[in-house]
C-alpha cells in the first residue's frame, strides 16, 4: 500500500534577487552621507562629533525595529507552522543584532570624546546593550538546535518573550538611572529635525529592508540545496 | 455521535520528514478493532516514527492519522485517552519507587491514586517484593515490567509497542502478549514493532513492513494465523 | 464539565510539582550542593568587595540578588534531567492533558526549592554583611518572594530548551540573564531601599515593577510551554 509520489519538498519559495533594492540602497546611503557631512554645521556643544549620532540614532531605530519584525513573524510561525515565517523572524534576529552591536559600538564611540570613558551608563545605551545580550542568545539557541522544526518553534517563543521584554528592560533601566541621577547623554532632541537625520534613518531602513531580503533568499536556497542534496543521494526518489 | 464503527487506526497518505530526510513516505494503512499487526522493517525504516505519529508524538509533515475516528491533529486529547504507548526507553523514574512511579502515572491521567489497584497490578506484573524499592535498583527487565504496569492501570482501546519484548525473560514475553490478547479481546487493537518476529507471532494477526518509510508487501511465508 | 477539566489540570499540576519534589528530596546532595555553592558565592563577594565594611554594607542587596541568580540557574536544567535520562519526557506529554500544567508542576517545585536555599542564605547574607534585615523584615521577604516568581518562572521556561541541546550549563544563562535585568534591578532596589528605610518611597515603583513582570511572563511562559515542550 505505497502511496503514489508527488513533488519535493523544498522549503519556501526562493524569491529573486533584488538588485534594485541593493542599488537604490547603495545610492540612497553614499549620498544621505555626503549630503549631511555637507549640510550640517558643527552642533554648539559636541561639535562635528554629533554627526555619530546620524547613524547612531537609526541604528538604534532600526534595533527596535528589526525586534519587531522577529515578534511578528515568530507569532505568524507558531500560528501557522508556515517555516517561511521563521526564516523572516531568523534574518530579522540577524540584521537587528547587528544593528543593535553597531548602536552600542557608536554610542561607545561617541562617549570617548564626550566623556572621556568608553562607557557610560546610560539608560539607553545600556537598554540597547542588553537588547544586544538578548538577541545574541536568540542566535545561539538557534546555533544549537539541529533539528529545523525544533529550532524553528523554540526561536519563535523566545523571540516573542524577547520581544516583550525589550520595553520593560528600557523602562526598568531609565527608572533606574533617573533615580540615581546619573549623568545621562544631553538630548538629542536638537538634532531630531534635521535632515540629515531623517534621510539617514530612511537610509538605514533601506539597508535593513536589503540585510533581511538577502539573508531570507540565502536561507531559502540553502533549504533548496539541501533537498536537491538529498534527493540526489536517494536516486530520484522523490516524495511529498 | 455516530454509531458507526471506526477502524482502530486509519492512516492516509502519512509522510514525515525531519529536516530535510524523509522518515514516512506516504504510509497508509488501517487496523480494524480486534486487530493485532506487527509492523516490521530494518532499523531507520520509520516504524518508530509511524509509531509515534499514530501515539500523537509527532506531528507528521503530511496526511492524516485517525484513531477511532479521532483526529490526531484536531483531538489529540481524545486519542491520548484511549491509547497507550509502550517506547524503546521506559520512561521510568528512577528515584521512585516502584509504587510511586506507577501512583504518578495514575494520577498524571487526573485521577486519583488508588493503592490497592496500584498494588493488584504490581503484583500482576510479577513486582510485588520489589514494589517499594526504587527504579534505580531494579534491573532493566524490572524496570520495563513498570512500563507494561502502566498500561494496566489505563484500560486502552489501541496499544502501541516499540519493541516491547526486549530485556525480557519467557515470563515478560508472556505477560506482554497477555496484556496483547486480552486488549483483542476487549475489542481493542495494538500495533507491536519487533525484530523478535517469533515472540509475537503467536498474537499477531498480520504483518505490514516498511523499507525506506514505505509500505511494502510482505512475502507470502510471513502472513499468519493466529493461533 | 469546565470544573472537572480545570480540576483534573490542577491533579495533574499537583502530581508534578510532588514527583519533582519527592525526587529531590531523595536526593538530598542537589539541594546541599547549590546551598554550599551559594555560601561560598557570598564569602567569595566579600573577599572580593575587600575589608571597608562600609563598601561590603553598601553592596549587600546586589550581592544577595547575585548570590541567589548564580546559584539558582543550577536548579532549573537539573528539574528536566530526571525527565531525560529515561526518555520520560515524550511518555508525560502523552498523558491526556494539558502541557501548562506540566509547566505550572515544575515552576512550583522549583520555586520550593530556590525558596528553602533563600531561607538558608538570606540569614548568612544579613550576618556576613551587617544587612539590617530587622528594618523591614516583611517587606523584604515579600521582595525575595517576588523577584524569585519572576527568576523561577523564566529559568524553568527556559531550560525546557537548554537542558536538551548541547552546551547547556552556558546556554541557559546566556537565554536567562539578560531576560532577568527587570527583575535584578527592582528585586535590588527595592531591598536596598527597604533596608535604609525606605525613606523616600522608592520602594513602591520597584515592587510594582516586579508585580507587572512576574504577571506578564507566568502569563507568557503558560501560553507558549506548549511549544517549547514538545520533540
Amino acid at each position: 500500500m505505497t502511496s503514489t509520489a508527488a513533488r519535493p519538498s523544498s522549503g519556501p519559495p526562493v524569491p529573486p534577487p533584488r538588485r534594485w533594492l541593493a542599488a537604490t540602497t547603495l545610492i540612497f546611503l553614499v549620498g544621505t552621507q555626503i549630503f549631511s557631512v555637507v549640510t550640517s554645521e558643527p552642533d554648539r556643544d559636541m561639535g562635528n562629533l554629533e554627526k555619530i549620532l546620524y547613524i547612531h540614532v537609526p541604528c538604534a531605530w532600526m534595533a527596535m525595529c528589526a525586534s519587531l519584525f522577529v515578534l511578528i513573524a515568530s507569532v505568524g510561525y507558531l500560528w501557522t507552522r508556515d517555516e517561511k515565517y521563521d526564516f523572516i523572524a531568523a534574518s530579522a534576529a540577524e540584521a537587528g543584532t547587528l544593528f543593535t552591536a553597531l548602536t552600542v559600538i557608536l554610542g561607545s564611540i561617541w562617549a570617548r570624546p564626550t566623556w572621556g570613558t568608553w562607557w557610560t551608563w546610560d539608560a539607553r545605551l545600556t537598554s540597547t546593550a542588553v537588547l544586544l545580550l538578548i538577541y545574541l542568545g536568540y542566535l545561539a539557541l538557534r546555533a544549537a538546535t539541529d533539528d529545523p522544526e525544533r529550532r524553528a518553534r523554540w526561536s519563535a517563543a523566545v523571540g516573542i518573550l524577547g520581544a516583550i521584554n525589550a520595553g520593560i528592560v528600557y523602562k526598568s533601566v531609565v527608572w533606574w538611572r533617573t533615580i540615581h541621577q546619573i549623568q545621562s547623554a544631553p538630548s538629542t532632541m536638537g538634532i531630531m529635525y534635521t535632515w540629515g537625520l531623517r534621510l539617514n534613518a530612511i537610509a538605514m531602513l533601506l539597508v535593513l529592508a536589503y540585510f533581511i531580503t538577502t539573508r531570507y533568499r540565502a536561507m531559502c536556497l540553502e533549504r533548496a540545496a539541501a533537498a536537491m542534496a538529498e534527493d540526489a543521494a536517494l536516486g530520484g526518489r522523490v516524495t511529498a | 455521535m455516530s454509531l458507526q464503527h471506526h477502524p482502530a487506526v486509519q492512516c492516509d497518505g502519512v509522510a514525515h520528514r525531519f529536516g530535510v530526510k524523509w522518515a514516512l513516505r506516504g504510509v497508509s494503512l488501517a487496523v480494524q478493532p480486534g486487530e493485532i499487526v506487527a509492523l516490521l522493517g530494518k532499523n531507520g525504516s520509520g516504524k518508530s516514527t509511524l509509531i509515534r505519529a499514530i501515539a500523537t508524538a509527532l506531528r507528521p509533515t503530511r496526511g492524516t492519522v485517525r484513531v477511532y475516528g479521532h483526529d490526531i491533529r484536531t483531538e489529540a486529547g481524545a486519542v491520548r485517552e484511549i491509547s497507550a504507548l509502550v517506547g524503546h526507553a521506559t520512561g521510568v523514574y528512577e528515584d521512585l519507587t516502584v509504587t510511586e512511579n506507577l501512583s504518578f502515572a495514575v494520577r498524571m491521567t487526573g485521577e486519583d491514586a488508588d493503592a490497592g489497584r496500584i498494588q493488584a497490578v504490581i503484583e500482576q506484573v510479577g513486582l510485588g517484593h520489589e514494589a517499594h524499592s526504587r527504579a534505580r535498583f531494579l534491573s532493566a527487565g524490572q524496570q520495563r515490567r513498570i512500563a507494561l504496569a502502566r498500561v494496566l492501570l489505563r484500560p486502552v482501546r489501541l496499544l502501541l509497542l516499540d519493541e516491547p519484548y526486549t530485556s525480557f525473560d519467557d515470563e515478560g514475553v508472556a505477560r506482554v502478549n497477555e496484556l496483547v490478547s486480552d486488549l483483542r479481546g476487549r475489542g481493542g487493537a495494538a500495533i507491536i514493532i519487533t525484530h523478535d518476529f517469533e515472540r509475537a507471532r503467536r498474537v499477531v494477526d498480520r504483518t505490514l513492513r516498511l523499507d525506506q518509510g514505505a509500505l511494502v508487501e510482505p512475502p507470502p511465508v510471513l502472513k499468519v494465523a493466529h493461533g | 464539565m469546565a470544573e472537572r477539566l480545570w480540576a483534573r489540570e490542577f491533579a495533574r499540576v499537583r502530581a508534578v510539582a510532588w514527583k519533582d519534589l519527592a525526587t529531590e528530596r531523595r536526593t538530598r546532595a542537589n539541594f546541599n550542593a547549590v546551598v554550599f555553592f551559594a555560601a561560598l558565592t557570598l564569602l567569595l563577594f566579600g573577599f572580593a568587595l575587600g575589608a571597608d565594611t562600609d563598601a561590603v554594607k553598601a553592596a549587600s542587596a546586589g550581592v544577595l540578588w547575585l548570590t541567589v541568580l548564580f546559584s539558582g540557574v543550577l536548579v532549573f536544567n537539573r528539574s528536566y534531567q530526571t525527565e531525560l535520562d529515561t526518555g520520560a519526557l515524550e511518555l508525560l506529554l502523552l498523558y491526556p492533558g494539558e502541557r501548562w500544567a506540566i509547566f505550572a508542576g515544575k515552576f512550583i517545585a522549583n520555586l520550593a526549592f530556590v525558596l528553602l536555599v533563600e531561607a538558608v542564605i538570606l540569614p548568612l547574607a544579613v550576618v556576613l554583611y551587617h544587612m539590617p534585615l530587622e528594618r523591614a523584615p516583611w517587606q523584604i521577604v515579600g521582595v525575595m518572594l517576588l523577584g524569585t516568581v519572576g527568576f523561577v518562572t523564566l529559568g524553568t521556561f527556559y531550560a525546557a530548551m537548554a537542558s536538551r541541546v548541547r552546551a547547556r550549563e552556558v546556554l541557559l544563562p546566556l537565554l536567562l540573564f539578560p531576560m532577568l535585568v527587570p527583575v535584578l534591578i527592582a528585586s535590588v532596589q527595592a531591598t536596598a531601599a527597604f533596608l535604609s528605610g525606605d525613606v523616600m518611597g522608592d520602594s513602591r515603583v520597584w515592587v510594582r515593577l516586579l508585580v507587572v513582570f512576574d504577571a506578564i511572563f507566568l502569563v507568557a511562559a503558560l501560553l507558549a510551554f506548549e511549544h517549547v515542550i514538545e520533540g
